[in-house]
């Protein structure tokens, strides 16, 4: 511990502490703009400077780190006078536009300025340079008129997304912050993904999405207290009506499970903001992309579904709520008794939340009597993800984000462009590589952008997967790398398995792969020597040809290396929707019920039965891909497509098309008039994210929270309201209060669930398996090598 | 008679810069042998005995940051001779290294083996391509002659900035990044090039070790001034009649350096002033001239000898329009990265042009003090905290002639 000083008060703090950590553990206020906690420290702005007794200059407390005997004064006259001074510089080069800055009560030059009465520039001479502001790209707004060059955005552009596009040119009273060669950010590196704006202490970067007087930052947390006190000092005044506020969600973009913060003013979505406290932001720490960041304008979109809609000589015309569901039901209920249960499927959707799509199963299956449900997006993944129940008993990422970032010592990606996928989870890949030095193997037929950063990029002919793989396993094997101890003691099958990998022989495998033998020996080195080796895989190639296998595969690499059940290693399907995951454990599958227990099993079957009061088949439903071809034979009858446009987003559109146009009765719920849904018999207009409550599993097997901010457009609704409704006309009544209520049903069936619970779910989320209220959630699985199904399972894949 | 004295200098001119050979039979590389005799904790002992303090302007005593060095175990470590040798009116540094560049590489390489480093730079001025073409031969010549053994040292260029003779600004260089200092601590002894132990010495301190090794450290305490003990080779401008490098001990004055080295004003004028240390350093009046121009008899009179420069202005000199002039090098040369030197900077320019173009009131001199006052204190770097010291030891020292440049109500 290190004793100082600080305004008279005698501080103990640890060693290594800085002068202003000190100040700040101690509740002493001082001011800043280049430090941030997130960013390595700069040391520049010079605002927080403080006076130590015996020395002749000012100490920046943010790098000074406190030592032993120091006396400290932090407001003294002469501090005082340095922050004026620089306050004042930094006023002459920073035209004052709060009238209609973004940034006007939020802004520290602005409190600074407040907190030391400096009301004017006594140097502001003019002749500071000015740069127009001429990008012309979409999200990003750059007012040099406004920069005071802390270089925070500098910094975050390394450092979090680590973009590396803008930098500092030119020195002196000229330098400026500038993309490569002074061009716009479109022509730089620059991934749009606005780390830039969230960092901005003043107005000089902002969103041009949210920007244009739609609402200040600082109306938007206007507290309740302000507010008095204002009515207070004016009680005759009338105070303005502030409708302002903001609401921390789930982003629906990707399987990474960003928080994000929407702005509201009159119940409409005006912004996107960052929460970058790591207890209410716990994926991403505020760190958004592109996407999420900028692209929440279809909110609100003059082309939202705002009525339900039904077709009539052809053509969809509107329809109030009771004509449309009256319809929807007693088509299904007919079709269900003229041709049997079997004649419906529900292809529902990964972006709905994990009550929608527990309702849409319950419904399927209790309502309409057959398993057949499935989901479009799934298409690939459920698959993969299958070899990892083969494998290990869980069919999930192994291991969570956060350790691609700090515990991982050696990354193998494969088939996965992930900054762009999964961009937030691709920042932290890049920042363990570049900052941390951790290794980087990608196996990928493009050339993405981290395989740029790689050690070693395995470019392999699409389809190849199998062979690239046993021949890095035949290289670890060979050289002796494989990990016996963890093979013998936790898993299963080695001996049948590796009689197989035999053939493949890097020359071999360089042969059929097209990949470099040196590359595949040097692959193979680097993930099996890593202290800790993480593999991340997306769908990529693999999606059509490999099936389950592709887990498998790379499952046999992991456990043959013994890198699984420690932090930073593991198995990680990166799961492609907002709810992949989620969508998977809800039970909207053709053969299992929430928490992958299947139908065909008799003891689950009767628990469910017992639960929603209702006898259920037994037999496993139609895969999506068997589904639209026993439309196509015209053997299935009625389709309910949730939130999906298969027309569009199909491998073989036409097919789908085909298969639609066979269909007797067709619904589409959905938030636009999609394409598919030209061909619906029924349109349904649905709530989107921001107009609802629930909850999504992100890809790391972490429960999280939506929370509605604003309402639905027209009289459109919520999807477990469409379904609630649809069942209690159809006989089957369910009469939830909000969705909470459904998932406290759920989690009563679902042993993973169990023992969340929204209250529980508030600030960080928690990770499945989560077996009781009192368990807190299982960050990383098969703790120690011991696998949920026992052993490890290796298996044989040619 | 104060006489000047040959340390750093001694063989100039005896011996060809550009023949090792010369250099060795003249006794070269024997100190280098000696250190390697002596081992590290003897040679860093015997240069911490001698007090010889870094001649680059900080002063700092070299065998102690040696010791900092030493004291950490790793492998990668590194020595830098500083020859960027940026400060306006200074030229010592090229004039050592055009005529005695093996003694030079010889302190370096001591410097190296005492702190153990097997990697050296020499970061040259970009604007002396001749000296760094000069080093590159004498780098080879003592490869070839086997006596670095396997230290190894390689010449970089500066691009022109001033900024980047700041020791941390030019270890970013080195690194390939922007020439900007870093905050410290950590000083580059303990976290320096590539984030090791760095030691990074001025060219005329360097020259210095293997004489100190020759003959002692009992010997060179001995010589000067002492809390600032040996010579200090100076370079002399302005309106003095000899405009020459010279090497002096540190215990003469302000007026012999002026009078019996620089052989008095030329012209027959009158003495007004004399800034030492270059751009960044104090004008100093008449009544000050018979200071010594060791370190600290300079500092107690609020001037600093900084790199050793020496520039006199007679009578006939407009003070106002110098100081501007210095303002303007120093607007230009600020790196940008802290707010009081990148701003400061350009304001104090900016007022200086309007005090000397004859439009400036009382108010403009209040405005210059005050911000030139925070500037030196809350600057992040040398550059920033020297720049306003010209400006306010003119103030001091000759408001006169602002005075008489201000408008009169």
């Amino acid at each position: 511990m290190v004793a100082l000083t600080i305004n008279g008060l005698e501080l103990h703090v640890p060693e290594g502490t800085t002068i202003l950590e000190a100040c700040r553990m101690n509740g002493i206020d001082i001011p800043t703009f280049c430090h941030d906690e997130d960013l390595k420290i700069n040391g520049s702005c010079r605002m927080c400077v403080v006076a130590c007794q015996g020395r002749p200059l000012l100490l920046a407390s943010c790098c000074t780190p406190a030592e032993n005997g120091m006396v400290i004064e932090t407001e003294s006259d002469e501090v005082v006078e340095a922050r004026r001074v620089i306050l004042e510089l930094l006023l002459s080069r920073h035209i004052l536009k709060c009238n209609t800055c973004d940034a006007n009560g939020k802004c520290r030059l602005q409190d600074y300025c407040y907190r030391y009465g400096v009301a004017e520039s006594s140097f502001n001479d003019g002749g500071a340079p000015h740069y127009p502001i001429s990008d012309a790209n979409p999200y990003i707004n750059r007012d040099y008129e406004k920069c005071i060059m802390c270089t925070r955005c500098v910094r975050a552009c390394e450092e979090i997304t680590v973009a590396r596009a803008i930098g500092i040119k030119d020195r002196g009273n000229h330098a400026k912050i500038f993309a490569a060669f002074d061009d716009n950010l479109e022509s730089s590196p620059c991934v749009f993904c606005g780390q830039c704006v969230m960092v901005c202490p003043v107005g000089a970067l902002s969103s041009k999405v949210s920007a244009a007087y739609k609402g200040k930052l600082s109306d938007l947390d206007i507290s309740i207290l302000a507010t008095d006190c204002f009515q207070l000092f004016f009680p005759f005044q009338k105070l303005p009506r502030y409708t302002y506020q903001s609401v921390l969600t789930t982003c629906t973009y990707c399987g990474v499970g960003c928080t994000l913060q929407l702005n509201i003013k009159n119940n409409r979505v005006v912004g996107v903001d960052s929460n970058r406290d790591e207890n209410w932001s716990p994926v991403n720490k505020g760190a958004l992309c592109v996407k999420g960041r900028f692209g929440w304008d279809f909110i609100n979109s003059p082309n939202r579904l705002t009525t339900p809609l039904i077709k009539e000589g052809g053509a969809l015309r509107p329809a109030s709520w009771d004509e449309a569901l009256e319809l929807v039901a007693n088509r299904l209920a007919q079709i269900k008794e003229r041709h049997g249960p079997d004649a419906f499927a529900m292809l529902s959707s990964t972006r709905i939340s994990n009550e929608e799509a527990y309702l849409a199963q319950k419904f399927t299956r209790g309502v309409m009597g057959t398993n057949n449900i499935d989901q479009f997006s799934l298409l690939g993944h459920p698959l993969a993800a299958d070899g990892l129940e083969a494998a290990f008993g869980i069919s999930a990422m192994t291991n969570t984000i956060a350790e691609l970032e700090n515990d991982a010592k050696c990354i193998f990606v494969m088939n996965s462009d992930t900054t762009e996928e999964h961009p937030v989870i691709g920042m932290k890949i890049k920042k363990n590589v570049v900052h941390n030095g951790a290794r980087l193997v990608v196996a990928d037929p493009h050339r993405t952008d981290l395989a740029k950063l790689a050690d070693v990029h395995l470019q392999h002919k699409p389809g190849t997967e199998t062979a690239l793989i046993n021949g890095m396993m035949h290289v670890i094997i060979q050289e002796g790398l494989a990990d016996s101890q963890f093979i013998d003691t936790c898993t299963e099958g080695y001996a049948v398995f590796i009689e197989t990998l035999a053939v493949y022989t890097p020359e071999v495998v360089a042969k059929i792969t097209g990949v470099p033998v040196a590359d595949i020996v040097t692959a193979a080195r680097l993930y099996a020597q890593a202290e800790a080796g993480s593999i991340c895989f997306g769908r990529g190639f693999a999606t059509g040809n490999l099936g389950d296998d592709y887990g498998r595969l790379l499952c046999n690499l992991a456990m043959l290396t013994g890198n699984i059940g420690r932090p930073g290693t593991g198995v990680n399907p990166l799961a492609k929707e907002n709810n992949t995951q989620g969508a998977a454990d809800m039970g909207g599958v053709p053969n299992s019920y929430p928490g992958y227990q299947a139908v065909t099993d008799s003891d689950m079957r009767r628990k469910f039965e017992k639960s929603w009061g209702v006898e259920l088949p037994a037999e496993n439903g139609l895969t999506l891909t068997e589904a639209i071809n026993k439309a196509h034979l015209g053997d299935l009858k009625a389709v309910i497509i949730f939130g999906e446009n298969p027309t569009i987003g199909d491998l073989d559109r036409h097919h789908v098309i085909e298969a639609l146009n066979k269909l007797d009765f067709l619904v589409v719920q959905n938030t636009f008039l999609s394409e598919t849904a030209q061909f619906a018999d029924v349109v349904l207009p649905a709530a989107c994210f921001a107009e609802k409550e629930g909850t999504f599993t992100n890809t790391e097997r972490r429960v999280q929270r939506i929370r509605k901010a604003i309402d639905p457009p027209g009289q459109a609704k919520a999807d477990w309201q469409i379904i609630c409704s649809l069942s209690s006309r159809m006989g089957f009544p369910m009469s939830y209060a909000s969705t909470e209520e459904i998932f406290e049903e759920m989690r009563t069936l679902t042993p993973y669930y169990a023992g969340i619970t929204y209250p529980r779910l508030e600030g960080k989320g928690l990770f499945w398996p989560c077996p009781s209220m009192e368990h807190p959630g299982t960050p990383y699985l098969h703790r120690d090598g011991k696998f949920s199904r026992g052993l490890g399972q290796f298996s044989v894949v040619r | 008679m104060a006489e000047k004295m040959g340390i750093v200098l001694r063989n100039q001119g005896r011996i060809d810069p550009l023949k090792i050979e010369e250099y060795i039979a003249a006794g070269g590389y024997k100190s280098l042998d000696k250190a390697r005799e002596m081992g590290q904790i003897a040679v860093i002992e015997e240069i911490k005995k001698s007090g010889l303090r870094g001649r680059g302007g900080a002063g700092f005593n070299t065998g102690l940051k040696m010791s900092y060095s030493y004291s950490i175990k790793t492998a990668e470590k590194y020595v830098i001779c500083n020859a960027d040798e940026g400060e306006p009116g200074t030229y010592k540094d090229r004039v050592i290294l055009e005529s005695v560049p093996q003694k030079v590489i010889e302190g370096i390489a001591i410097s190296a083996f005492a702190i153990g480093a097997k990697k050296g730079y020499i970061y040259c001025r970009g604007e002396y391509p001749r000296v760094a073409g000069l080093l590159n031969q004498a780098i080879v010549q003592a490869k070839e002659k086997g006596v670095l053994g396997d230290f190894d040292l390689e010449v970089r260029l500066g691009a022109g900035a001033y900024v980047v003779g700041e020791e941390s600004a030019l270890i970013e260089s080195i690194a390939g990044r922007r020439g900007e200092p870093r905050f410290k601590p950590p000083f580059p002894p303990l976290v320096g090039l590539y984030s090791a132990p760095t030691i990074v010495n001025n060219v005329e301190t360097l020259a210095n070790l293997p004489e100190i090794l020759e003959f002692g450290a009992n010997w060179f305490a001995g010589i000067g001034a002492k809390s600032y003990p040996g010579t200090k080779v100076l370079s002399l401008t302005g309106d003095v009649v000899n405009r020459i490098c010279i090497e002096v001990p540190t215990d003469v004055t302000i007026r012999e350096v002026i009078d019996e080295f620089g052989g008095g004003i030329a012209g027959g004028k009158r003495f007004k002033a004399v800034q030492i240390g270059g751009a960044s350093g104090a004008f100093l009046p008449e009544a000050l001239l018979d200071t010594a121009i060791d370190f600290d008899s300079l500092r107690n009179a609020r001037a600093a000898l900084g790199s050793g420069a020496f520039f006199v202005m007679d009578e006939s000199r407009d003070i106002v329009d110098v100081v501007t002039q210095i303002a303007k090098f120093f607007e230009h040369e600020s790196c940008g990265k802290c707010n009081p030197c990148r701003e400061g900077t350009f304001r104090s320019r900016r007022i200086m042009s309007k005090i000397n173009q004859g439009l400036a009131s009382t108010e403009d001199i209040k405005k210059i003090r005050r911000l030139g006052h925070v500037m030196k204190r809350a600057s992040l770097c040398g550059c920033g905290q020297a720049a306003p010291i010209p400006i306010l030891t003119a103030l001091e020292h000759f408001y006169r002639e602002f005075a008489l440049k201000l408008i009169t109500s």
